[in-house]
C-alpha cells in the first residue's frame, strides 16, 4: 500500500514536471528565440545559407589555452578516416613527418587512457576529427565570451593595485 | 584439314576470273572503310561511362563513390567519366588496355566481384591493379588534363605548391605517389607506401 502512495506521487510529479516543460517551451517559441528557421514559416522553405570555404592558408594559429586541439589550418575534402585508412596519418604520423614536414600528432595520442605508452596511436585518438576542425572565415553564429587564461591573470592583478 | 588449306591457298593466289580489278579494288576500299569503322565505333562504344556503369558492380561500387568527389562534381563542371582516368587516349596504348579488359570480361561472366562483399575483398587488389599501371605510366592518364608545364604554383597552397616544384617537378614522384584514393574510397592501406 505504501510503496502504492509513493507511486502514485512520483507520477503526479512527473506529470507537473513534464507539463511545466511543455509549457515552457510554447511561451519560449512564442517570444521570438532564434531557431535554425530562423524567419521562415513553417509551411515555406527557408533560404539556406552559402556552404563557406574552408581556409587553407597552411599557417599554424595559436591555441586559445594549452589544451586546445590545434585547429587544421588546410582542407581535408575527401580524407578519409576509417577502418581502411587514415589520410591525416599519412602525413602527420611519426614516420611519415620527416617527408610530409608535417607537425608530429602529439605524444599523448600514444597513450592508452592508463597512461601506458603504444607502439601506434591510441585506438581512443584514431578519429582525428573529433578534435580537430578545418576553420572557415566567417561571422560566428553565436557571440563568444571566451576570456584567455592569460587576460584573467592580469585582470585579477591590475585589480588588486 | 591440308586439303582445306590448299584449296584456300590457291584460290587466293590465283588472279580473279570473274570480278574486274576495279571492283576488287574499289570494293575492297569501301570494305575496309565499314570493317574499321565498325571496328572503331564497336570500340568507342565500349569506352563510354554508360558502357562501365552498364554493369551493377562498376555502377553501385565505384561509381557511386566517384559522385562524391571532385573530378565529379565541382565548380565549373568539367568532370572525369570512368575512360578518362582507365584507358589510354593513344590507339596502341587503348588496344593493349582493351585486351586486357577482356579478363575483366572474364569476371562478369563468373562473378568475381558481383557482391559487395565479394568487391570489398577484391578492392585491394583492383587499386593496386590500377596504381600500378599509372605508375608506371607515369599517370599519363591524369596528365591528360593535369598538365605540369601549366601549374601555376603561386595559386596553389603553400603545402602542394612546395610538393609539386620539388618531389613532382624532378621526375622523383608521380601523381599517383601522394593521390591516391581521390576518385574512390581506399582499400585497406596497410603496408602501402607513403602510408603509416
Amino acid at each position: 500500500m505504501k510503496t502504492n502512495t509513493h507511486q502514485f506521487i512520483k507520477n503526479v510529479f512527473k506529470t507537473i514536471m513534464v507539463s511545466a516543460l511543455f509549457s515552457s517551451t510554447v511561451i519560449a517559441a512564442q517570444s521570438n528565440v532564434a531557431t535554425l528557421r530562423g524567419d521562415a514559416k513553417l509551411d515555406s522553405q527557408g533560404n539556406t545559407a552559402a556552404i563557406p570555404s574552408v581556409l587553407n592558408k597552411d599557417i599554424k594559429q595559436a591555441r586559445n589555452y594549452p589544451m586546445q586541439p590545434p585547429v587544421i589550418p588546410h582542407k581535408t575534402r575527401n580524407y578519409e578516416v576509417n577502418l581502411n585508412s587514415n589520410k591525416c596519418m599519412s602525413c602527420h604520423s611519426r614516420t611519415r613527418t620527416e617527408e610530409s614536414q608535417a607537425p608530429m600528432v602529439s605524444v599523448t595520442h600514444y597513450m592508452d587512457r592508463d597512461g601506458n605508452f603504444l607502439a601506434d596511436v591510441s585506438p581512443r585518438r584514431y578519429f582525428c576529427n573529433q578534435c580537430h576542425a578545418t576553420q572557415s572565415d566567417v561571422k560566428p553564429l553565436v557571440e563568444n565570451n571566451f576570456v584567455d587564461m592569460h587576460s584573467l591573470m592580469k585582470a585579477k592583478i591590475s585589480a588588486k593595485k | 584439314m591440308k586439303e582445306i588449306i590448299k584449296i584456300g591457298w590457291q584460290t587466293l593466289r590465283k588472279p580473279s576470273a570473274y570480278f574486274s580489278l576495279g571492283f576488287l579494288v574499289i570494293g575492297g576500299f569501301i570494305a575496309g572503310i565499314i570493317f574499321w569503322g565498325g571496328f572503331n565505333t564497336a570500340l568507342e562504344a565500349t569506352n563510354t561511362e554508360e558502357f562501365c556503369i552498364s554493369c551493377h558492380e562498376m555502377e553501385n561500387n565505384v561509381y557511386e563513390e566517384l559522385k562524391t568527389t571532385i573530378h565529379f562534381s565541382n565548380r565549373s563542371g568539367v568532370r572525369a567519366t570512368c575512360p578518362d582516368c582507365h584507358v589510354p587516349h593513344k590507339w596502341t596504348d587503348k588496344i593493349a588496355r582493351k585486351m586486357q579488359a577482356s579478363k575483366e570480361v572474364w569476371g562478369k561472366i563468373f562473378g568475381t566481384i558481383n557482391t559487395r562483399e565479394k568487391f570489398l575483398a577484391h578492392r585491394k587488389q583492383l587499386a593496386q591493379n590500377e596504381w600500378r599501371r599509372l605508375k608506371a605510366n607515369d599517370s599519363l592518364e591524369c596528365r591528360n588534363c593535369h598538365n605540369f608545364d601549366y601549374m601555376d604554383f603561386t595559386s596553389q597552397s603553400s603545402r602542394a605548391a612546395k610538393q609539386h616544384s620539388t618531389s613532382l617537378a624532378s621526375g622523383d614522384k608521380t601523381c599517383i605517389d601522394c593521390h591516391k584514393g581521390i576518385a574512390h574510397q581506399l582499400p585497406d592501406m596497410k603496408g602501402v607506401e607513403g602510408w603509416h
